[in-house]
């Protein structure tokens, strides 16, 4: 334990991302089967305890510090995990013989409900700071150390020397402690088979466009569809040796998130889909017409589906490209080549689940940049608050997996704007802890004692660090009141500190004193400079509600 | 607040001494616990401190930051109006003092201990800390919640060397304020038995020598030229924080990017200031040390000047003592006015 503690917290101090690799590659080397394998489970999130909670983890704390003083030190710290790791009250002449990863997986995953208080509590005496805090960063689920899964796959590849993407695509079938991967990658054995009828297959990814791209690149090179605001999905179906059909959904790191949308599986079992892997965007669509975001966000994360979630939020893959069928790869195929496979393939299955993502014609960049401006004339309008900007494919570009330069861009709307007055901060987790860097931010209304500030949104991040200073420092100079965590700051006409807002959507919401919900808002800018009195009224934000032109 | 000590917009206030402690802007007669800028500001008609923070506070505010000087000896009685004051040691940087006043406080004979800033751990650079009897004991809480433990300064001593050995190929840049901490550094890298000459940032070269001319040991140091720096592999150069990350560091041989402070035990603050290699290493008391300097002075009543005051009000409470948060802004801007100092060095 005591060496992924350390490697855990090398990590977290490593700003560059080959360092972590060096880092993260040398563990591996270094460290015997099974401690590596857990370690690499830990990373990519194949371990989960079913019941190592963060509420247990409370309740541990509780039972041992005073519970202000923990609450006042976690707001302090922004991470659950570090502040009990700091906190935990040593007993001495217990850390003698600290367990090792494979011995803490086993001790948590063999006790039931009822040991783990007891089980944890232990683990935690036994183990010095840094042991703790990785420690608990393990059992709480997703270790958020800035190390994503990508990175952990692409240093087990270095040590064999081989390709990220070949771990990718025979790890659907591999489970912890990795004894085989690791084998094969030693050079000691055979590469695993890739398992199952239905394997997920890393996808490409797109660049953001910058305006000086358009200088070098001809618009005749390229194709354009819309970007969906939905989720990117792979939908894979195939049929196993025993003859019963195999399908799956995948998110776009490849996690298996079949389970919650069992309507679509089901559909995909019928031998009519055969052996193939659809790229696509799940949304959700009614009487033909793709809901935002918001409606989407009802299906995600859930274990379980009821028989009315399926009913009320009707899902749909809208398809933009094939990266197999019956038995054939079809990346090594230029978009075009596999778009027109596409194209066939979708008219041959039920339209209700599967339909196709429509190519956007265009000669001139300038058309195109009408199109993304304005969704509505080119588009059946009421898809538009669907639509997120356009996306631009290489018609050449065959499928690679990862983000190759050159090939597919994505061009995003852009933002609405508004100005609104800074009225609450709190401290902010992760990266930001410790610091005020939670903005609760108000427009103006016209209220019973004149105008009033009313709450629109909440924004994290969007500033410099150096602005997250000054605006820390600000915060507590102009603090009026406090609730609990919460500070209240100085906002009237007079005086209050303008925030440029800029944010993807507005959707009407009951739950906001407001009335009105933003999507993704983030500070733009900040406004020392302008008067808190001529900050944007609510008039204008309700104008901003409805389709968008 | 009591006829003894009171609140004013310029910081704490004697009225029956007619004196500020610290005080944040120019008043006619102010008492200085020690020389860091948030607390030793210039323009005061007349300052009351130690020999060493005056000539501190000369150093960096230049001889006319105040009119007329006298210098407090530490343990020697003075009268002031209707009180009597006493400056003793608080251990945080060379010349640090707390300072008690005695006097009549609603109807009775009290005594007030101003800690200013302080500190328990070992520093060879300063002396301990003495905790003093009293009434009512103010307090910072600079690191005052029970997350803040500091390790053993020689343990993050050896943390840097080992750092130090491991990458010779680099040069060691370590974040430190220019007064107390560098001299703290350089001089417990010393006791490690470290004998390479310390490099310095420019901006460290008159307080280290003001240090050295006072009779503490931090070995042979070196101002760095431009020309200098990228031969510096394998070397430790001290320098103040907001240089770490500065253009002036991108010159050396691969720099690792040290940090020597309390706040280094928040992983998000090492990594908000891009630091790698995080040394806890503070001139304030830590958690316990806060807690057992209150006990010690066996005061009935607390006031908790800045840092993080609720949780330390809340623990006294949970004693039986009283306790207020005095919330004053101003203090523990160390890092930023001396960064702004330097900077004009």
């Amino acid at each position: 334990m005591n060496r992924f503690a350390e490697l855990l917290d090398a990590i977290a101090f490593e700003p560059s991302r080959n360092g972590k690799l060096r880092l993260t590659a040398a563990y591996f080397r270094a460290t015997p089967d099974p401690d590596r394998g857990y370690a690499l489970a830990a990373m990519t999130g194949a371990l989960s305890f079913k019941y190592a909670k963060p509420a247990l983890i409370r309740t541990l704390i509780g039972e041992r510090t005073d519970p202000v003083l923990f609450a006042l030190s976690y707001d302090y710290v922004g991470d659950l995990s570090e502040t009990v790791a700091l906190m935990w009250p040593a007993l001495p002449g217990l850390r003698d013989h600290p367990p090792s990863l494979g011995e803490v997986v086993n001790i948590l995953a063999s006790s039931g409900k009822i040991q783990l208080p007891g089980v944890i509590t232990n683990l935690l005496d036994r183990l010095d700071e840094k042991g703790r805090w990785a420690l608990l960063k393990l059992i709480t689920g997703g270790l958020r150390i800035g190390l994503s899964a990508r990175l952990a796959k692409t240093a087990v590849a270095q040590i064999g020397g081989h390709h990220p993407n070949d771990i990718e695509e025979i790890w659907p079938g591999l489970t912890p402690p990795y004894e085989e991967l690791f084998a094969w990658v030693d050079g000691s054995g055979e590469k695993p088979h890739i398992t199952g009828a239905a394997p997920f297959r890393p996808v490409m990814l797109s660049h953001a466009i910058e305006d000086r791209d358009f200088e070098s690149l001809s618009a005749k090179d390229f194709r354009a569809e819309w970007k969906w605001d939905g989720i990117r999905v792979q939908a894979v179906a195939g049929t196993q040796e025993d003859g019963l059909r195999s399908a799956r959904l995948y998110s776009r790191t490849g996690e298996d998130i079949s389970a919650a949308f069992p309507e679509l599986a089901e559909v995909m079992r019928d031998p009519l889909f055969g052996q193939c892997a659809i790229d696509g965007e799940l949304l959700i669509l009614r009487e033909g017409k793709v809901e935002p975001f918001g409606a989407l966000q009802q299906r995600l994360n859930r274990k379980t589906v009821t028989a009315k979630l399926i009913l009320d939020f009707p899902t749909r893959i809208r398809a933009y490209d094939l990266l197999a069928l019956g038995g054939e790869d079809l990346r090594a195929l230029s978009f075009l080549e596999r778009r027109s496979r596409l194209e066939r393939f979708i008219a041959s299955l039920p339209p209700e689940r599967f339909d196709l993502s429509p190519m956007l014609p265009f000669e001139s960049w300038e058309q195109l940049a009408a199109a993304r401006t304005s969704p509505v004339e080119f588009a059946a309008a009421e898809n538009a608050p669907a639509i997120e900007g356009v996306m631009i494919k290489r018609a050449d570009s065959v499928y690679v997996p990862g983000r190759p330069k050159g090939l597919w861009y994505k061009w995003k709307r852009d933002p609405f704007n508004i100005d609104a007055v800074l009225m609450y901060a709190q401290r902010g987790h992760g990266k930001r802890s410790s610091l005020y860097s939670d903005f609760t931010f108000g427009v103006w209304r016209s209220g019973a004692a004149g105008d009033e500030l009313v709450p629109v949104g909440k924004a994290y991040f969007g500033f410099t660090d150096e602005e997250l200073k000054r605006l820390d420092k600000y915060v507590r100079e102009n603090t009026i009141d406090r609730f609990g965590p919460v500070r209240v700051v100085t906002a009237n006409k007079a005086q209050g500190l303008v925030l440029e807002i800029a944010f993807e959507g507005l959707q009407p919401s009951p739950r906001h004193k407001s009335g009105v919900a933003m999507r993704f808002p983030r500070i733009s800018r900040l406004r020392w400079d302008k008067p808190a009195g001529d900050a944007d009224r609510i008039e204008t934000l309700m104008a901003l509600i409805g389709p968008r032109r | 607040m009591s006829a003894l000590l009171t609140l004013t917009p310029e910081g704490l206030y004697c009225p029956a001494g007619d004196f500020h402690i610290d005080p944040m802007r120019p008043v006619a007669r102010a008492l200085i616990t020690h020389g860091h800028s948030d607390h030793a500001r210039a323009g005061h008609g007349a300052v009351l401190a130690t020999e060493e923070t005056l000539a501190i506070m000369a150093i960096r505010c230049g001889e006319a930051f105040t009119r007329s000087r006298q210098t407090a000896v530490l343990g020697q009685k003075i009268a002031l109006g209707e009180t009597i004051v006493s400056f003793h040691p608080a251990g945080h940087v060379l010349g640090s003092a707390q300072i008690s006043i005695e006097g009549k406080h609603e109807g009775r004979l009290t005594r007030i201990v101003v800690s200013g800033d302080y500190k328990r751990q070992h520093d060879p650079t300063c002396l301990p800390l003495e905790p003093v009897r009293c009434d009512i004991f103010i307090t910072e809480a600079t690191f005052g919640l029970p997350v803040f433990r500091h390790p053993d300064t020689r343990h993050e001593i050896d943390r840097l060397l080992a750092s130090c050995k491991l990458f010779p190929e680099r040069a060691h840049l370590v974040g430190a304020y220019s007064l107390g901490k560098a001299q703290r550094m350089a001089a417990v890298l010393r006791e490690a038995g470290y004998d390479r000459p310390v490099f310095l940032h420019g901006a460290m070269e008159k307080l280290m020598a003001f240090y050295a001319s006072r009779g503490v040991d931090i070995g042979e140091t070196r101002k760095i030229s431009a020309a200098d720096r990228s031969g510096l592999a394998g070397e430790i150069i001290l320098c103040p924080p907001s240089a770490i990350n500065d253009a002036w560091a991108g010159k050396f041989p691969d720099p690792v990017a040290a940090f020597a402070s309390g706040w280094m035990r928040i992983r998000a603050r090492a990594r908000q200031q891009g630091v790698e290699l995080p040394l806890v290493v503070s001139d304030h008391a830590d958690w316990d040390d806060l807690t057992t300097t209150i006990l010690e002075t066996g005061c009935s009543e607390v006031w908790v000047t800045h840092g993080e005051a609720e949780a330390l009000v809340h623990w006294a409470q949970t004693r039986q003592l009283r306790a207020k948060p005095l919330h004053m802004l101003g203090y523990g801007e160390e890092e930023d006015s001396a960064a702004a100092e330097d900077a004009t060095a």
